[in-house]
C-alpha cells in the first residue's frame, strides 16, 4: 500500500502531468538499438551547440568539430563576410576529410583563406566554394559550381553557435530554444570570455551524466564535503527551491546552502582557502566591477522564480548542453557527445570576465579548481550507474519531486524517438 | 619554470618560499595536478605551511604589475600561488590527493588563460 508520501498536486512534477509519477525505465540509457534511434531522432533532428563566437575572432577563423553520434564532423568558419558557417567535412572529390590535424580523428582550429584537401589538393573557400580543382581539364561535363562542400545549418544565438543536421529543421533556432531558454538574452555572455576548457572521455550513457548535474538531491550527500564537518548533512539534505520546463528544456535555480549565499557564510563554516583567497565553489566573493553584470541590469528570466537569495540558474537545454549561471558573475557550460550507447565525451568550460590583475586570476583559477573537483565526484558515479542499470536486476526506479529533471529528460528523449519512428511509419505506409 | 643562470626563481620578497618553487612553479593546471597525485600528503602539507600565509602578500605584491607583464620570477610565484591552490584541497578538504569518491573520472583542463 502506498505510504504518506508528497502528494502529486503539491509538487512541481504535479505541475506537468505529462510526466506522470511513476516508476522510470533507464531502458533508454543501456540499449544499443534506442541509441540507433536516438541519433537519428535527436541528434540528426535537434539544434546543437558546438561552441561560441569567440572561437571564431576574425574572418577566416575556423574549428573542427567529430559529431560521432552523426556520424560526421563538422567545420564551423567565419567567412569573409563576417557570418558564420558550417560545412560537412568531406571533400566533394573522394570523399577524405579536408581538415584535420595530426590524425583524422584530432580536433583542429586555425585561421585560412581556403581549405585545402591533402589528397588531391581540391581547394574550398570559406563560402564552401569549390575553388580550385588539379587538373580540371581531365574531369568530364565538369563545373566547380556543382561541387561546393555540403552546408549544415548554422545558427548563432546570444554569441552560442548552434548546428542542426537535418535537411530542413523543423524549427528555428530560437522557436526550439523557446521562452524560458531565451530568458537569457541581455545577459553579457560578451563580456564573461576568460575561458578555461576541460574533456573527458566517460564510461557512460551521455544522459546518465546529465542526470547528474542536474538535479541537487545528491549535493549533500556525494559533495558532502563542500560543506565543513560539522555542516554535513546526510539527515535532512538539501532542496532546491525552483524548477520549470519549457518543452524539451528544463531550468532549476538554487539559493545557496539553505537559504545562506556561501561568501555570506560564517568564516567557521568555511574551509580556510577560501577567505584567503576570497573565492569558492560559486566564485569569487567579489562581483566583478561591470554595470552589464549587476543584479538589476540582469534580465528576468535568468532567475524566473524571483528566488531571493538566488546562487545559480542551471538551464538545460535539450538535448546535450547546459548553461548554468552563477549569481557571483560567471557562468559554465557543458556538452555531452555520445560515443556509443554507453560512453561518451564531455567538455566543460568556465567563463569568467577577462582578469584585470593577479587577485582576480587567482580568484577565477580557485573557483575552477574547486568547481572541478565537484564535477569528479559527480563523474565518478558514472560508470557504477552504467554497470548496474545494463545489470538489467531493476527494471523501473523511483524518482522524487527533487528529480523531476530526470524525469523530463528520458521522457522527452522517448517522445522524441517516438515522434520520429511515427514519422517513419507515415512516410512507409 | 626556468632560469639557466641558477639564480633565484622567484622575487626576492618572496624568497622565504624558494624552497618549493623548482617543484611548485608549475605553469598549467594539467601539470599542478599531476604534481599532486605525485605527492605525498606530507610533501603537500609542507608546502602548504610555508605559502599559505604568504598568498594574500603574493597577490598584493603581483596587483602592482599588468597582468599581462610580468617578469619570470613574478610569473613563477603567480604559477605557486595557483599550487598552492592545487594542493589546498587535498590538505584542507580531501586529507588525499585524490578526491574522494572520483572514481575513474579524469577531466582534462586543455584550455587555460595565460598567465
Ligand atoms: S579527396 Fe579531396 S581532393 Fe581528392
Ligand atoms: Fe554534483
Amino acid at each position: 500500500m502506498a505510504h504518506a508520501g508528497k502528494p502529486a498536486e503539491a509538487s512541481w512534477t504535479g505541475r506537468y502531468p505529462d510526466l506522470g509519477t511513476g516508476l522510470v525505465s533507464y531502458e533508454d540509457s543501456i540499449s544499443p538499438e534506442f541509441y540507433e534511434l536516438e541519433r537519428e531522432a535527436i541528434f540528426k533532428r535537434a539544434w546543437l551547440n558546438v561552441g561560441r563566437v569567440e572561437q571564431l575572432p576574425r574572418k577566416g577563423s575556423f574549428f573542427t568539430k567529430n559529431l560521432d553520434v552523426a556520424k560526421t564532423a563538422v567545420i564551423i568558419a567565419r567567412d569573409m563576410d563576417g557570418r558564420v558557417r558550417a560545412f560537412h567535412n568531406v571533400c566533394r572529390h573522394r570523399g577524405n576529410k579536408l581538415v584535420w590535424e595530426n590524425t583524422p580523428k584530432h580536433e583542429t582550429s586555425g585561421v585560412c583563406r581556403q581549405f585545402m584537401c591533402r589528397y588531391h589538393g581540391w581547394r574550398y573557400g570559406l563560402d564552401g566554394q569549390l575553388k580550385f580543382v588539379l587538373q580540371e581539364e581531365e574531369f568530364f561535363d565538369f563545373d566547380k559550381a556543382d561541387f561546393p562542400l555540403v552546408s549544415v545549418h548554422c545558427e548563432v544565438w546570444e554569441g552560442f553557435i548552434f548546428i542542426n543536421l537535418a535537411d530542413e529543421p523543423s524549427q528555428t533556432l530560437p522557436e526550439f530554444l523557446g521562452p524560458m531558454v531565451r530568458g537569457l538574452e541581455g545577459y553579457p555572455f560578451h563580456l564573461v570570455t576568460e575561458r578555461y576548457a576541460y574533456k573527458a572521455d566517460l564510461l557512460s550513457n551521455w544522459k546518465i551524466y546529465l542526470d547528474a548535474f542536474q538535479e541537487y538531491y545528491h549535493a549533500s550527500v556525494l559533495h558532502s564535503q563542500q560543506q565543513v564537518p560539522s555542516l554535513r548533512s546526510f539527515e535532512s539534505g538539501f532542496k532546491a527551491p525552483y524548477y520549470q520546463t519549457d518543452g524539451p528544456h528544463r531550468l532549476v535555480s538554487t539559493g545557496g546552502w539553505k537559504g545562506v549565499p556561501r561568501h555570506l557564510l560564517p568564516r567557521d563554516q568555511m574551509y580556510p582557502i577560501e577567505p584567503n583567497i576570497e573565492a569558492g565553489l560559486m566564485g569569487p566573493w567579489q562581483r566583478p566591477d561591470i554595470p552589464e553584470l549587476d543584479p538589476a541590469n540582469l534580465p528576468a528570466g535568468l532567475n524566473p522564480g524571483g528566488l531571493d537569495p538566488w546562487s545559480i540558474s542551471n538551464f538545460q537545454i535539450f538535448p546535450n548542453f547546459v548553461i548554468l549561471v552563477y549569481e557571483r558573475g560567471w557562468y559554465l557550460t557543458y556538452q555531452y557527445w555520445p560515443t556509443s550507447h554507453n560512453t561518451h565525451s564531455w567538455e566543460m568550460s568556465y567563463y569568467f570576465p577577462q582578469s584585470q590583475n593577479a587577485s582576480e586570476r587567482i580568484r577565477h583559477e580557485l573557483t575552477a579548481v574547486i568547481s572541478k573537483e565537484a564535477g569528479l565526484q559527480d563523474a565518478g558515479t558514472l560508470d557504477g550507474t552504467q554497470m548496474g542499470l545494463e545489470s538489467r536486476v531493476i527494471d523501473r526506479y523511483p524518482l522524487s519531486d527533487q528529480e523531476i529533471t530526470v524525469r523530463h529528460l528520458h521522457k522527452v528523449t522517448e517522445n522524441w524517438v517516438q515522434s520520429y519512428l511515427r514519422a517513419e511509419k507515415a512516410v512507409r505506409a | 619554470m626556468s632560469d639557466p643562470s641558477g639564480g633565484p626563481l622567484l622575487p626576492a620578497e618572496f624568497a622565504d618560499l624558494e624552497p618549493f618553487a623548482r617543484r611548485w612553479c608549475l605553469a598549467t593546471e594539467p601539470a599542478r595536478y599531476a604534481e599532486r597525485l605525485n605527492s605525498t600528503m606530507a610533501d603537500m602539507e609542507a608546502f602548504y605551511d610555508a605559502a599559505f600565509g604568504r598568498v594574500r602578500d603574493a597577490m598584493a605584491y603581483l596587483d602592482r604589475f599588468p597582468l599581462q607583464e610580468l617578469s619570470a620570477t613574478q610569473e613563477n610565484l603567480l604559477h605557486l600561488v595557483y599550487s598552492l591552490i592545487m594542493v589546498s584541497l587535498p590538505v584542507e578538504v580531501w586529507h588525499q590527493p585524490r578526491v574522494i569518491d572520483s572514481g575513474t573520472a579524469y577531466f582534462d583542463r586543455y584550455l587555460e588563460p595565460a598567465p
